[in-house]
């Protein structure tokens, strides 16, 4: 699929990338390094949310699971991109999001998506947090390679 | 450097966050208020956040710290104007804001601050 822009920003290559689940309207890819790239993050994800018609509460729920991710990449991924697809599966139209990095990888998934666990010094509810707030979520982390974190949210 | 300013009315200090804030943004905001409430005396903070669109675990941590920094100042913070797409992502997100008061409007929350 679109692998054409990510790989050069990121080394780690997940299936996550490449593999959608639906067809893909439209995709683009942006850095993640600064804290403003995390805001850059917010305002395109807003777009994309306003373009699918979603309510307001899951426009507000979809840039705060991507503010979570994002800001995720860089500081425990020690930066990334995200890839923002528009997707439409014949039956609804939704918005994937993948954030990726070349970091260590989450040692323990099931722990680091439980709330309170943090190896940053936050609250412990970034990951866990952002999967409730979104329809599907999925990691792929491989240790010393890097971590991929897709999320989907649908218009219903 | 880029700062959101902080207005004094008597002896209270009102920040009305109108940007996307940035971590580096949300620090400083709290550094300079904690600054300013010993500087100016102040009694009480308002922190109006009716133009802000997203609050994150970052700027959710930013909020309750301050609140916590202001208190051992002697100052009590109220926290006015969340939209309710954002309170209610907030609860799903997992971040009540322990400890920290608020109330619906500028108006209601300088009401707040001035019965203590």
């Amino acid at each position: 699929m679109n692998l054409a822009g990510t790989n050069d920003m990121v080394r780690f290559d997940s299936p996550l990338l490449a593999e959608a689940g639906a067809r893909v309207e439209s995709s683009v890819t942006l850095p993640l390094h600064t804290d403003e790239h995390v805001v850059g993050v917010r305002k395109v994800v807003r777009e994309h949310a306003l373009d699918l018609k979603l309510s307001l509460v899951e426009q507000t729920k979809l840039v705060t699971a991507a503010s979570e991710l994002a800001r995720n990449t860089i500081k425990y991924g020690g930066g990334g991109m995200v890839l923002a697809q528009m997707l439409d599966s014949g039956m609804r139209r939704g918005l994937r999001l993948v954030f990726a990095d070349d970091g260590p990888g989450i040692a323990d998934i099931a722990q680091a998506l439980r709330d309170g666990f943090t190896s940053g010094g936050g609250l412990g509810l970034g990951l866990g947090g952002a999967k409730r707030l979104v329809d599907e979520f999925d990691i792929d982390s491989r240790s010393g390679e890097g971590t991929a974190v897709a999320i989907v949210k649908w218009k219903k | 450097m880029e700062r959101i300013p902080i207005l004094r009315i008597g002896d209270l200090l009102l920040v009305s966050i109108q940007v996307d804030m940035h971590d580096r943004l949300a620090m400083t905001l709290q550094d300079d208020l904690t600054e300013r409430i010993v500087r100016d005396r102040a009694k009480g903070v308002l922190i109006d956040i009716s133009a802000l669109d997203l609050v994150d675990s970052f700027i959710g941590r930013m909020i309750s710290n301050t609140a916590a920094m202001a208190r051992v100042l002697d100052a009590q913070t109220v926290l006015v104007g969340m939209q309710p797409a954002v309170a209610i992502t907030l609860v799903e997100l997992g971040l009540t804001l322990p400890g920290v008061k608020t109330a619906l409007n500028v108006e209601k929350g300088m009401t707040m601050l001035g019965q203590r």
